[in-house]
């Protein structure tokens, strides 16, 4: 067992490596993490498109009433709509989606 | 005469993260037939990709495996560039590469540790997954996500590394190596236990390998010199590669083949990104797939395969996917038969059984 005892010492003497989400020592995510998506509305023109790629029909694009619904339980983060967007109106936010005790579709209102 | 009974082992099981059921024939504690059951966990990927448009099909081939989502999307996207006719610019076959080699690390280390628990080597198992936690920072850092990449695209890659986090990110694997040198590496090659546990146990010879079509880790390990990187897809060619082979063709000889994989990894993933050249890394994918194709690499388990037909419009008109562990079932009922009893579930692991690909 001798190559296993400095690691052992070593480890009886440091900070435990696991961090304790969701209490504290939660490390910031890198730069560039792709996490929650947003709109900014005014420059969104409601074309739809986000809707048409997404995989997995996260966002519905209502043109009459001027609405888009994003479901951040089905979003699978994966970034296509925001690469999609011709007038760049989505962005991606660097945190992930805190767990909740119940699933809830937004709502983003698009101002004329 | 030994009175024969029947021991379901699976498919939940503690060693076990897959739910894999085989059912043991015992006589007294050694075994002498195994019939295998899959079927718990089918999720119907291949007909979705039909009714999804094959843009869309790439994110829903990354989720068939966790492990090595990167090596489905690449497969898939292979097949439809070969389809479209559309050539991947160089760089983005160099960052390809950086991506399935960084999964392969990632798979071997969590394989690794899940070897060590199922042993009872509890702060070996520990150890090594505080490596593989180096592993996923590098994965987060580079692609923006911890386990599905969603960084293949038809028609190249979406990110990009530049050169700081190129310089970050050979820091880093330097790091990794001297901690696998540290504590996994000695542990593995030295530990008596480990070796009593898995040296001569679950014997596959050459013959057998090649006779039941074993792949991956699995026929290196019984001295089969079989790799999809030798194919040079992606940039190995340009990189250089030679498949890691051992001949004992036991559990151990698996394990030091993955053991031995994980460095090779750490220098090709240092190789690809000293070598990576300038360029875009996108192409714009015109037309849709017509005809079929297939389109083959290696994933951390073994040889993928994906079966492509397009008819000329926005979906596929058939998806095929083969993954490695299917092929492996047949060689592990050979290694399974005259072992003991408390040998299966490290036997078992010894292939690593990956059942979520395998039903899809
Ligand atoms: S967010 Fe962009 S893609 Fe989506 S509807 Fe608005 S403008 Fe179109
Ligand atoms: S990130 Fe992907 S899954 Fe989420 S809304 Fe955008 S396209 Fe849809």
């Amino acid at each position: 067992m001798a190559w296993m005892f400095p690691t052992i010492i070593k480890n009886l003497f440091s900070r435990p490596a696991t961090r304790r989400y969701p209490f504290k020592d939660i490390r910031e995510p890198f730069p560039g993490y792709r996490g929650k998506i947003y709109w900014d509305v005014s420059k969104c023109d409601l074309c739809g498109d986000c809707a048409r790629v997404c995989p997995a029909e996260a966002i519905e694009v209502s043109l009459e009433n001027r609405q888009i619904k994003y479901d951040p339980f089905k979003c699978i983060y994966c970034g296509t709509c925001m690469q999609t967007c011709l007038p760049m109106a989505i962005s991606q936010d660097k945190y992930y989606t805190k767990p909740a005790a119940a699933k809830a579709v937004e709502t983003i209102s698009v101002p004329v | 005469m030994a009175v024969r009974t029947v021991i379901p082992f699976g498919p939940q099981h503690p060693v076990l993260p897959e739910p894999v059921h085989l059912k043991l024939e015992l006589e007294d504690e050694k075994v002498v037939g195994v019939t295998p059951v899959i079927g718990y966990v089918h999720r119907g990927i291949e007909k979705a990709a039909e009714l999804n448009s094959f843009r869309q099909n790439v994110f829903l081939c990354e989720r068939i495996c966790g492990i090595c989502s990167i090596t489905h999307a690449l497969t898939y996207c292979q097949g439809v560039e070969a389809l479209t006719g559309v050539e991947v610019p160089p760089r983005a076959r160099f960052l390809r590469l950086f991506w399935s080699e960084l999964s392969r690390a990632h798979s071997h280390l969590l394989w690794l540790g899940l070897l060590a628990d199922a042993l009872g080597f509890e702060s070996l198992f520990m150890q090594i997954w505080r490596a593989r936690e180096m592993v996923m920072d590098l994965l987060e850092m580079t692609a923006g996500h911890r386990v599905i990449t969603s960084t293949c695209l038809v028609g190249g890659v979406r990110r990009d590394i530049d050169k700081e986090m190129a310089k970050e990110v050979d820091k880093r694997l330097v790091a990794l190596k001297e901690v696998l040198d540290s504590t996994a590496a000695p542990a593995l090659l030295h530990d008596p236990t480990i070796k009593r546990r898995a040296v001569g146990k679950g014997m596959l010879s050459k013959e057998q390998a090649e006779l039941l079509g074993a792949v991956g880790p699995t026929a290196r390990g019984s001295g089969v010199a079989i790799d999809m990187r030798q194919t040079g897809y992606a940039a190995y060619k340009e990189v250089g590669f030679e498949p890691i082979v051992e001949t004992a063709g036991d559990s151990y000889a698996r394990t030091l083949v993955r053991a031995r994989e994980t460095y090779q990894c750490i220098e090709l993933m240092r190789k690809s990104l000293a070598m990576m050249p300038e360029g875009e890394i996108l192409v714009r994918v015109d037309g849709y797939p017509k005809g079929e194709t297939i389109s083959r690499t290696e994933q951390p388990r073994g040889e993928l395969i994906y079966y492509l037909k397009g008819n000329g419009t926005n979906n596929l008109e058939r998806l095929k996917i083969r993954t490695p562990t299917f092929a492996n079932i047949p060689a592990l009922l050979v290694m399974l038969p005259g072992c003991e009893m408390a040998d299966v579930p490290v036997i078992t692991l010894s292939i690593d059984p990956c059942i979520s690909c395998t039903e899809r």
